[in-house]
């Protein structure tokens, strides 16, 4: 056994805010935020008819209201799931399993840091950006959104973080531009952008890891809903999952062709 | 082996198949020795990748699942998945599927030779049976001619189960074929054939057929006293699984609910083992 794996907990709502288009839920969940990991991820069980978990980025883990680890994930309210979890009010129980997947595998020696984020997905970068500064690490921060709404907090991104950009709009051709003195890049958006950005590394000296955001159903490797293609040494391809094998996946093994 | 108190489930709730993973992501959440049984996905001759995306769409109290029996092979699954369930302390159910009466007769004997097997489940009611390249088993006599290939080549210890689809108005009668034909048990339902919102075929799970399926028990129950069945179909809680052995069923699986809670089985075990032990049928008579 290697790290601690999941619960499955009763969690609370000790805290909830709007931030722009997004809800920012704090949650007391025993012993998962001790877990978690730069990269992992929440399922929560919605209940009321809805069968399919609904999975959200531990955004941050910190001490809140006599609790040591408080986890915060970022929703955004865009279906019937989501609108019943951003509405919940504090003191609202939930059942969350956690902390879930592979997470991003940091570097061994400091090296230069591109983040990129896109929506509420950079919440999967938050502590990911403070390991890497805490190893001596620069790094650099893309964040992306269709508007300033949609943009997740640029100002509190900037205490663990050197340099910060923001694009509204198309992003993959700004992260394009800025994969210049890197050594790593890891990329917590679309798929598209994902893709972009691992064809424009392809075969230059960076290491290059996407957080894969699928469609998933059971989010804890049960159901095989969520087959994400990959390429083994041989170049033949695997059908893999992307909740427990990923999300997190060196873009060099996902085929992306396959993906899209 | 149609007596229940001679099977080898230390209690009478089990995993559905193709809702458990390989069986190592279910035992993050709960020790598998503590399930009645452990219950495979479909495994195949060949290995197959499974279909396109989306594999699972939400639909009201359900899900409409293509996954396309995603599946390492037979080889594969002795090679990689037996072992962890056994040293799991699980006890082994393997589903099976097949395009024809001899691949259901070599996997029946491949798989037969292995220990840690305590029962093959061979699965007749897949949604989508022809679209997935399976035998066509839709018709009583083809059924029992599946099973009968199966029985002929099973060494004498391990578990024939034949899994039906629950159309009620066939369920009995398929039932009294795989039963004569040499099946111990049936287990009753599978997802309901449905189609995902692009109309490409799936199957219909969860809560939403669980009325239904419990109707389909009570039929095979009435029409075949003798043969022991296996409901499943949306059984979410404890009480979903007591409804199913009232209206006398011998065990129940659970699938669907785990995508919802990993640890629905373990939970309903724990609570029904302390009600029945052991899950007899003939006990309640």
């Amino acid at each position: 056994m290697t790290a601690p794996g999941p619960l499955h907990v009763r969690g609370e709502v000790l805290a909830t805010k709007t931030v722009g288009a997004y809800q920012h839920l704090s949650l007391v969940l025993p012993e998962v935020g001790e877990r978690s990991r730069p990269g992992s991820f929440l399922a929560v069980s919605v209940g009321d008819g809805h069968l399919a978990r609904r999975a959200f980025w531990i955004h941050r883990v910190g001490p809140m209201g006599g609790h040591r680890a408080v986890v915060e994930v970022v929703v955004e309210p865009r279906g019937p799931g989501s609108r019943a979890l951003a509405a919940l009010p504090v003191g609202s129980s939930l059942d969350v399993t956690g902390p879930l997947g592979r997470p991003f595998a940091l570097p061994r020696e400091p090296a230069r840091c591109l983040l990129v984020g896109q929506g509420y997905a950079a919440a999967s970068l938050t502590t990911l950006a403070e390991r890497l500064r805490e190893r001596g690490c620069t790094v650099r921060l893309v964040l992306g959104g269709a508007d300033d709404a949609h943009v997740l907090e640029p100002l509190e991104s900037r205490r663990s973080v050197g340099r910060i950009e923001v694009v509204l709009g198309d992003l993959a051709p700004a992260v394009v531009d800025a994969l210049t003195d890197v050594d790593v890049v890891y990329v917590a958006a679309s798929t598209q952008v994902q893709g972009a950005v691992a064809a424009a590394v392809s075969g230059a000296d960076v290491t290059c890891q996407v957080a894969l955001e699928r469609a998933l159903t059971c989010a804890t490797g049960l159901c095989r809903g969520c087959p994400v293609p990959v390429l083994d040494d041989a170049g033949e391809t695997h059908v893999v999952r992307a909740c427990v094998d990923g999300p997190v996946f060196r873009a060099e093994r996902v085929d992306w062709e396959a993906l899209a | 082996m149609t007596d229940v108190r001679d099977w080898p489930f230390r209690n009478p709730v089990l995993t559905a198949s193709g809702c458990g993973g390989s069986g190592r992501d279910l035992a993050a959440y709960g020790d598998l020795s503590t399930l009645g049984g452990f219950v495979t996905r479909s495994v195949t001759l060949q290995p197959r990748p499974g279909g396109a995306e989306p594999r699972i769409v939400e639909s009201p109290s359900g899900l409409v699942n293509a996954i396309g029996l995603q599946n390492p092979g037979v080889a594969g699954f002795l090679d990689d998945e037996l072992a962890p369930l056994v040293e799991l302390g699980a006890t082994v159910v393997v589903s099976i599927a097949g395009h024809s009466l001899g691949e259901y007769a070599e996997l029946t004997r491949t798989l037969g030779r292995s220990p840690g097997i305590a029962a093959l489940e061979v699965n007749l009611s897949a949604p989508d049976p022809l679209g997935s390249g399976l035998f066509d088993a839709r018709e009583p006599f083809q059924a029992a001619g599946v099973i009968g290939s199966c029985r002929r080549d099973l060494r004498d210890g391990v578990l024939l189960l034949a899994k039906l689809r629950n159309d009620v108005t066939r369920v009995a009668e398929i039932a009294r074929a795989v039963a004569e034909a040499g099946a111990d048990a049936v287990v009753v339902g599978n997802a309901v054939p449905a189609a995902l919102p692009d109309g490409r075929p799936g199957g219909l799970s969860g809560p939403a057929i669980r009325p239904q399926v419990l109707r389909c028990v009570a039929e095979v129950v009435r029409a075949l006293p003798d043969t022991p069945v296996i409901g499943c179909g949306g059984i979410m809680d404890a009480e979903d699984a007591r409804a199913h052995l009232a209206a006398g069923a011998s065990a129940v699986q659970v699938g669907t609910a785990l995508f919802h809670d990993p640890t629905t089985a373990f939970r309903i075990a724990e609570q029904l083992g302390t009600e029945l032990d052991p899950p007899a049928r003939e006990d309640e008579r």
